[in-house]
C-alpha cells in the first residue's frame, strides 16, 4: 500500500527507526539488574513529593515488577519497530510515538511505583494515553465512541482505586507499598478491608476487562494494530493483573478475595470463549482471547497455592509472547491484503511464508502444543487449578472449557488465512517488509526457545515473581515433560475436543450463535443507555438548576447564607443573648431613625430617585453613627464617598429609565420572608458574636505602638500606611483596576459611537 | 449644568478644596485625614468643576489622564514600599529621617510612609476621577 | 449600644437582600449599597462599640489615654468603604452599559449567556 510521501513522512520514517531506542533504554537496564534481582535484592530510588501526607514519588524493583517491566520494554522495542513500519507515511505518525511514549512511561512507572499515589498516578496516565491511542483514527465516530468508552470506564473504576488506595493508605498507615506489603494482616483484619477490596479490585477488574466490564476491550480494537498489539495483549490490559499480583500479599487468600476472583475469573474466560469461537474478524477474535486470558489469569490469582500462582505468572509470559504476535501477524494480513474477515481470506501462506511462521509458532503457543512455552504453561494451569483449594472443579472447568476453544481459535487462526484457495483474489499481495514481521518472528521464537530453556524462565523469571508474591520461597519447576499425570490427561483431551471444534467450526459458531441470542452477552447497549440516561440527566438538572434568572440564583444564595449562619448559631453551645435596651442619647437615636428610615424607604419607594434620596440621608446617617462612636476618619471617608457616589448616580440616572417598571410596585411576600430571614439571623449573630469576651491582641499591640515604633498619633492611619501597609496596597490596585473595567465598559461604546 | 453661580464658586471651591486636600494629607499621620481622604477631597474638587464647568474642563484641569494619575500613584506606593529594602528591611516597613533633629528636638521627619500616603492620593483620586469621567462623560 | 446596632444591621440586610431580589438592578445595585453599609457597621460592632475619644494618641503623650476607641475595625472599614465605592462604580457601569445594550434592567430579559432556547434546540435536535 503506497502512500504518498512528504517531508512529515520522511520525518516520520526516520523516527520510525529512532523510536524503538526508547524502550531499549529501560531494557537494557533492567537485564543489568536482572541477576541480582533474581536472587531477591530489592533495587528501590525515592523522591520526596508530599512530605505532610507521607507520599513519596518512588519506585522499586522486585522479582515481580521485573517481570512485568521487562514485558513491557521487550514487547515495546518490537511494537516500536512495528509501529514505524505498519503506520509508515501517516501524517500524524509523529503523535502516534508521541502518545505511545506517554503510554509506555505510564506504563513502567505503574509497576515499578513504591507509592500508593505515585502508582495511581501513573495508572491514570495509561488511562488517558491509551484513550489517545484507541481514538488515534479520530476522524472516525466509532473510533471516538470506543475511546470515549474505554476511558469513562477505566476512569470510573480508576477512581474507585483511588479511593481504595487512599482508604488502604489510611489503614495501614503509610504510602509505601513495600511497607504495607509487610502489614497485611493488620490490613486484613480491619474493618475497612471489605471496602479496600471491593474499591481496589472495581479499579483492576475495569482495566483489565473482567465480566461485567469486559465489552470495552474488544470495542477498543479500533485502534490502530500496532496499539492493540501493546495495549490490549501485552501492557496495560495487565495492569489490573499486577495491581492484584501486587497486592495478594495485603489483600488476598481471604475468603471473599478468593471467591471473588475465582467466580468473576471464572465467567470472563468461559464467556470469552464462547465470543471468541463466535467471531469471524480476526482481530476481534483476538481480543476475546485475550478476555479469556485475563479471566484465567484472574482465576488463578484467587488462590493463595504456589502452583496456582506459578501457572498465572507463566501464563502471563505466554501470553504477552504469543498475543503480541497474533495481532502483529492480523495488523500484517490487514496490511498486506486489506482486510481481516475470516471468510474472505485464504491461501495466503505461500505469498506470505514468514507471517506464516509467525501464526504457526504463535498459534501452537497458545494452543499450548509441546515443545513451547504455552505447553508448560498450559500443563501448570491443569496442576494449578487442581491444586485450588476453593473450588477446583469449577476452575479446572472453566480451564479446560476455555482450552478447547482456544485450540479452536488457534487452529483458525494459523490455518485458516494461509491454506485453501487465494482470497483475495489480487496479484498485489505479497510478503510484508521485514520491519513488519520482525516482531511477531522474534516474539514467537522466544516463546520456542524459552520453552526448550525452561530452567532459565523458571529461576530468572517465573520463581523471583512467586517468591515474591507469595512471600516465602517456593522452587518452581517447569518442565516439559512430567510423565503420565492427570494434567497430561486433561491436555490430551483438551487437544482432542479443541481439534473436533475447529473441525465441526461452522455449525458450531451457529450453535453457540443461537445459544447467545438467549442471554445480554455484552453490556455494550446498556452502557449506550447508562451514557443517555446521564446526558438527559445532566440536561435535566442544567435546566433546572441554570434557569438564567438572576434573582434565583441570589434567592437560593442568601437562603444558603442565612441557613450556614442559623446553622452555627444551632451548633454554638453556651449562646446566651442579652438584649437590653440600649442607652443612647439623642443624637445617637437620630443617627439611627436615620438610617432605619432611610433604609426601609429605599427598599419600599417606587421611584429610583426616590431612592437615591434615601440612600443619601442613610448615607449620612451610616456617617455620623462613625462619628459618634470615635471614627471620625470612618465618618469623613463615608461621607467623601457618599458624595461621590451620588454625583455618578445622578450622573448615570438619566440615562436609565425613570421608573422601575410595571413590576416593581408588587409586594413579593416570598422574598420579603427571606429578606426578614436573614436580617434576623444577622442581628441574632451579632448579638452573639458581642456576648463572646473581647480581646484584640493585635488592636492593643497598634494602640501601644503607633507612636513609639510608627511616629504616628493618627493610629488608623498608621495601621493603614505602615503597619498594613501591604493590604492597603493591595486594596488600592483593586479600586484601580474597577475603575479602569467600568471606564472601559462605559467608554467603549460611547467612544464607539462617537467615531 | 450651565450655572453662572455654580461656577463662579466653583472657581474658588475648587480652588480651597486642592488646598484643604493637601493639608489633609499632610496631617494624616498625627490628625484625622490621611491618603485616602485626601484622594477623595480632592476627587470632589475635581467632580464639581466637571459638572459646573463640563468634563472637558475638567480634565484639561488636571492636565494628566487620571488612569496615568493613579498609575503614578501605584509606582510611588510601591518605590516608597521598596525603599526600605535598601536599608536591609522588609518591603513596607517604614522609613524615618529626622532633618535637623537632636537630643531635644526631634525636627523635621521625612518619610517614607509620608511617600506611601501620597502614592495612595494620587491612586485614589486617580482612580475616582477614571469613574466619575467615564459616567459623567456621555454627551 | 451593641444591641441597637445589631438590630440597625439586621434591618439593613433585610431591606438590602429585598431589594436585591427584586427584577429590576437598579433596585439590586441599591440592594447592595445598603448591605455593603450593613457589612461596614457589622464589623465595626463587632469591634465593640464605644463613645470613648477617638484612637489619637494627643501631643506629648506616647499611647492614648485609655479607653480609646478600637483602631482595627477602622482601618478596615475605611478601606472596606473605598473598595465598596469601587464596586458600586463599576455596577453601576455594568448597568449603564446592559441597558444601552438590551433597552432594559428587567433582569429576567437579560439572559444573553443562558438564553432560553434550550427547548427548541433540543425539539429539533430529536
Amino acid at each position: 500500500m503506497d502512500r504518498p510521501h512528504s517531508d512529515a513522512a520522511g520525518a516520520g520514517r526516520f523516527l520510525g527507526l529512532v523510536f524503538p531506542l526508547l524502550p531499549a533504554i529501560p531494557l537494557l537496564f533492567l537485564i543489568t539488574q536482572w541477576g541480582s534481582v533474581a536472587e531477591g535484592n530489592v533495587k528501590s530510588v525515592s523522591f520526596p513529593w508530599v512530605p505532610s501526607l507521607g507520599i513519596e514519588f518512588s519506585f522499586f524493583l522486585d522479582g515481580l515488577n521485573l517481570l512485568f517491566a521487562l514485558l513491557i520494554s521487550l514487547i515495546g522495542v518490537f511494537v516500536a519497530i512495528y509501529a514505524g513500519a505498519y503506520l509508515r507515511g501517516h501524517p500524524m505518525l509523529r503523535r502516534f510515538f508521541l502518545y505511545l511514549a506517554l503510554f509506555m512511561v505510564g506504563m513502567l512507572g505503574l509497576v515499578l511505583a513504591a507509592d500508593l499515589i505515585t502508582l495511581f498516578i501513573f495508572w491514570e496516565l495509561t488511562t488517558i494515553s491509551s484513550y489517545l491511542l484507541i481514538g488515534f483514527n479520530h476522524d472516525k465516530a466509532s473510533a471516538r465512541r470506543c475511546a470515549l468508552q474505554a476511558l469513562l470506564l477505566t476512569t470510573m473504576g480508576g477512581l474507585c482505586l483511588l479511593a481504595g488506595l487512599i482508604l488502604l493508605g489510611y489503614t495501614a498507615g503509610t504510602f509505601d507499598l513495600q511497607e504495607i506489603l509487610a502489614r497485611g494482616d493488620y490490613v486484613r483484619g480491619h474493618s475497612l478491608y471489605p471496602a479496600i477490596l471491593v474499591l481496589i479490585l472495581l479499579g483492576a477488574f475495569t482495566k483489565s476487562a473482567q465480566f461485567p466490564f469486559h465489552f470495552w476491550l474488544p470495542n477498543a480494537m479500533a485502534a490502530p494494530t500496532p496499539v492493540s498489539a501493546y495495549l490490549h495483549s501485552a501492557t496495560m490490559v495487565k495492569a489490573g493483573i499486577y495491581l492484584m499480583a501486587r497486592l495478594h500479599p495485603v489483600l488476598g487468600t481471604t475468603p471473599l478475595w478468593e471467591w471473588t476472583l475465582t467466580i468473576v475469573g471464572a465467567i470472563t474466560a468461559t464467556l470469552a470463549a464462547i465470543l471468541a469461537v463466535r467471531q469471524t474478524d480476526l482481530k476481534l477474535k483476538l481480543a476475546y482471547t485475550t478476555v479469556v486470558a485475563l479471566g484465567t489469569i484472574t482465576m488463578f490469582f484467587g488462590s493463595d497455592d504456589s502452583v496456582a500462582i506459578a501457572a498465572a505468572i507463566t501464563f502471563i509470559l505466554v501470553h504477552s509472547f504469543y498475543k503480541a504476535s497474533l495481532f502483529m501477524v492480523v495488523g500484517i494480513i490487514d496490511h498486506q491484503t486489506g482486510t481481516r474477515e475470516l471468510d474472505r481470506l485464504g491461501g495466503l501462506g505461500k505469498l506470505m511464508p514468514v507471517t506464516w511462521f509467525c501464526a504457526g509458532a504463535a498459534a501452537i503457543s497458545m494452543a499450548g502444543f509441546p515443545p513451547f512455552l504455552g505447553f508448560i504453561g498450559k500443563e501448570l494451569k491443569y496442576e494449578g487449578a487442581l491444586a485450588i483449594a476453593t473450588e477446583p472443579t469449577l476452575v479446572a472447568g472453566a480451564a479446560i472449557f476455555a482450552n478447547i476453544l482456544m485450540v479452536t481459535v488457534a487452529g483458525t487462526l494459523a490455518l485458516k488465512p494461509f491454506i485453501g484457495r487465494q482470497r483475495p483474489k489480487s496479484d498485489d499481495i505479497r510478503e510484508a517488509h521485514w520491519s513488519l514481521w520482525i516482531g511477531p518472528l522474534v516474539l514467537s521464537t522466544l516463546g520456542l526457545t524459552f520453552g526448550l530453556f525452561t530452567p532459565l524462565i523458571a529461576e530468572g523469571l517465573v520463581q523471583p515473581a512467586v517468591v515474591t508474591l507469595l512471600g516465602e520461597p517456593k522452587i518452581v519447576k517447569l518442565k516439559l515433560w512430567h510423565g503420565v499425570n492427570v494434567p497430561l490427561i486433561m491436555s490430551i483431551l483438551t487437544f482432542g475436543l479443541g481439534v473436533c471444534a475447529y473441525l465441526y467450526q461452522r455449525p458450531l459458531r451457529a450453535f453457540l450463535a443461537f445459544l447467545l441470542s438467549f442471554f445480554p452477552t455484552t453490556a455494550d447497549r446498556i452502557w449506550d443507555a447508562l451514557l443517555e440516561g446521564l446526558k438527559r440527566l445532566a440536561d435535566v438538572q442544567t435546566r433546572w438548576l441554570q434557569h438564567g434568572i438572576l434573582r434565583r440564583y441570589l434567592r437560593v444564595i442568601f437562603l444558603a447564607a442565612t441557613a450556614a449562619l442559623l446553622l452555627a448559631l444551632i451548633r454554638q453551645d453556651n449562646l446566651s443573648l442579652s438584649v437590653a435596651i440600649p442607652a443612647l442619647n439623642v443624637k445617637e437615636w437620630t443617627a439611627m431613625l436615620l438610617v432605619a428610615a432611610g433604609a426601609v424607604m429605599a427598599s419600599s419607594v417606587s421611584a429610583p430617585l426616590a431612592a437615591v434620596c434615601a440612600l443619601g440621608a442613610l448615607g449620612v446617617g451610616v456617617a455620623l453613627l462613625y462619628l459618634f462612636f470615635g471614627a471620625p476618619d470612618v465618618a469623613i471617608t463615608q461621607l467623601l464617598v457618599e458624595t461621590l457616589f451620588l454625583v455618578l448616580i445622578a450622573a448615570t440616572l438619566h440615562r436609565l429609565p425613570l421608573s422601575y417598571g410595571r413590576h416593581a410596585t408588587r409586594f413579593r411576600r416570598l422574598d420579603a420572608l427571606i429578606a426578614i430571614a436573614a436580617g434576623v439571623v444577622v442581628t441574632i449573630t451579632i448579638l452573639a458574636v458581642i456576648e463572646q469576651p473581647f480581646s484584640s491582641p493585635s488592636s492593643d499591640y497598634f494602640v501601644a505602638n503607633s507612636m513609639p515604633e510608627a511616629f504616628g498619633r493618627n493610629i488608623v492611619n498608621v495601621i493603614l500606611v505602615d503597619f498594613r501597609a501591604l493590604d492597603t496596597f493591595g486594596e488600592v490596585v483593586v479600586v484601580f483596576t474597577a475603575a479602569l473595567s467600568a471606564a472601559t465598559l462605559v467608554g467603549y461604546t460611547l467612544r464607539g459611537r462617537r467615531r | 449644568m450651565k450655572s453662572i453661580v455654580l461656577q463662579t464658586a466653583t472657581r474658588t471651591f475648587v480652588a480651597l478644596l486642592l488646598m484643604f486636600s493637601i493639608y489633609m494629607l499632610l496631617r494624616g499621620h498625627n490628625q484625622p485625614g490621611g491618603g485616602f481622604i485626601a484622594g477623595l477631597v480632592a476627587a470632589t474638587a475635581f467632580t464639581l468643576l466637571a459638572m459646573a464647568w463640563g468634563v472637558k474642563a475638567a480634565r484639561q484641569a488636571l492636565r494628566i489622564s487620571p488612569e496615568g494619575l493613579a498609575a503614578a500613584g501605584l509606582l510611588i506606593a510601591g518605590i516608597a514600599s521598596v525603599i526600605a529594602g535598601l536599608f536591609g528591611d522588609a518591603p513596607f516597613t517604614g522609613q524615618w529621617l529626622f532633618l535637623g533633629g537632636s537630643e531635644t528636638e526631634k525636627g523635621l521627619p521625612v518619610s517614607s510612609i509620608l511617600l506611601f500616603d501620597v502614592g495612595i492620593y494620587l491612586s485614589v483620586l486617580g482612580a475616582v476621577l477614571t469613574l466619575v469621567f467615564a459616567l459623567e462623560e456621555n454627551d | 449600644m451593641e444591641t441597637a446596632l445589631a438590630i440597625l444591621v439586621g434591618i439593613l440586610v433585610a431591606t438590602g437582600v429585598y431589594l436585591m431580589l427584586a427584577r429590576n438592578l437598579l433596585r439590586y445595585l441599591f440592594g447592595l449599597v445598603l448591605l455593603s453599609n450593613a457589612a461596614n457597621l457589622a464589623i465595626l460592632a463587632a469591634g465593640r462599640l464605644t463613645r470613648a475619644t477617638p484612637p489619637l494618641v494627643p501631643p506629648g503623650m506616647m499611647e492614648p489615654p485609655l479607653p480609646v476607641a478600637n483602631p482595627l475595625p477602622q482601618a478596615l472599614i475605611l478601606t472596606a468603604i473605598v473598595i465598596g465605592f469601587g464596586l458600586l462604580a463599576f455596577a453601576l457601569a455594568l448597568l449603564t452599559r446592559s441597558y444601552q445594550q438590551f433597552q432594559t434592567l428587567d433582569s429576567d430579559q437579560i439572559r444573553e449567556a443562558e438564553p432560553v432556547k434550550e427547548k427548541k434546540m433540543e425539539e429539533a435536535q430529536g
